[in-house]
């Protein structure tokens, strides 16, 4: 953050950094769980995993007191308009994790109904593998919003980060 | 060796065979006329019924004293992909007194893919009749409110049609603006 200490009761940095701090350690997830991945992101917010440990454990189910979407499951193109509006009535900045194969790539649904990826209608900042997704690999999606809110990037158009499945 | 003639049987080949005679018996006093074809394949059974009778059986079906078949499990499209008779409407029924299953199928023509619907019967029959609709693009006459279920109102195809490609037909489905 390019602290500097000049006393015992004063530090000096620049306030987007601070604020991009404070930013990063308290996304709040709008839990936009369609499908089976929503399992996997309950678990990410249950004690066994907790994203608290990051900051993030309030899930807001209105998008209006939100900054990150989980989105968790596969979007038809009926849902589509429905996650568009949701991720409209977001206030900026806001971050989207696209979570597992189905909201990725359409996954094994390549099929006439089912939108082939949900970047073809939102941006999309980080990208999770697995069908489903392990809960730890989601923690890394969010590790890796954090990181870039730290350096100061803009959602939707910094680099797109993919994220592997380690199993 | 084992005497196949002394192996346990199916417990639904004494139930078939105990119900077969019966309800088939009753159908051809009551529905002569009505009746295509029967079908019997792995102790199930299947009556083929002519489109316009469709009713009239579900409701002697339903309300006879001894068949009983109150429960209508599934309906249900088939798209055979051919000139002439085209569809086919399926009727899983279920009678839940004598624990017996029966299917009935119509043929449709493609011309006029219209078939009575049976929703005075089996009120069950409103969504399962929706959804033959949304998919099949079959109307169910006299049936109160058919719209689509699944897919969205102002789409214009029917998707479980054999001649609608299996990615969709392109700008039929819009997304929302990014």
């Amino acid at each position: 953050m390019g602290l500097m200490k000049t006393s015992e009761s004063f530090i000096t940095t620049k306030i987007d950094d601070m604020i991009g701090w404070a930013r990063k350690n308290s996304l709040w997830p709008m839990p936009m769980g369609i499908s089976c991945c929503a399992i996997e992101m309950m678990s990410f917010a249950g004690p066994r995993y907790d994203c608290a440990r990051f900051g993030s454990e309030a899930f807001r189910f209105s998008p209006r007191q939100s900054d990150l979407m989980i989105v968790a499951g596969t979007v038809t193109y009926k849902m589509s308009h429905v996650v568009r509006k949701i991720y409209d009535q977001m206030p900026d900045p806001k971050w989207v994790i696209a979570m597992g194969a189905c909201t990725s790539s359409g996954g094994m649904y390549r099929v006439y109904s089912v939108v082939q990826g949900i970047d073809l209608f939102i941006p999309v900042d980080v990208y999770v593998a697995g069908c489903p997704p392990r809960p730890d690999n989601l923690i890394n999606g969010l590790i890796q919003i954090q990181k870039k809110i730290a350096r100061g990037e803009k959602p939707g158009q910094s680099e797109k980060v993919y994220i592997q499945d380690p199993s | 060796m084992k005497n196949p003639d002394n192996r346990k049987k199916s417990i639904y080949k004494i139930l078939l065979e105990f119900m077969k005679e019966k309800l088939l018996n009753k159908l051809n006093t009551h529905f002569k006329d009505s009746i295509e074809s029967v079908n019997e394949f792995r102790n199930e059974l299947t009556v083929f019924i002519k489109k316009n009778d469709i009713v009239k059986v579900c409701q002697f079906l339903r309300d006879d004293d001894e068949l009983r078949f109150d429960s209508l499990r599934d309906v249900c499209g088939a798209d055979q992909n051919k000139t002439g008779d085209r569809y086919e409407v399926i009727y899983n029924l279920y009678s839940l007194k004598n624990k017996f299953r029966l299917r009935l199928k119509v043929r449709i023509e493609e011309e006029n893919p219209h078939v009575p619907s049976v929703t005075s019967v089996w009120p069950t029959a409103d969504f399962e009749e929706r959804e033959t609709y949304d998919m099949f693009g079959i109307i169910f006459e006299g049936h109160p409110d058919l719209r689509r279920v699944y897919m969205p109102e102002e789409f214009e195809y029917h998707p479980l049609r054999k001649d609608f490609p299996l990615m969709g037909i392109p700008g039929s489905l819009p997304l929302p603006r990014k």
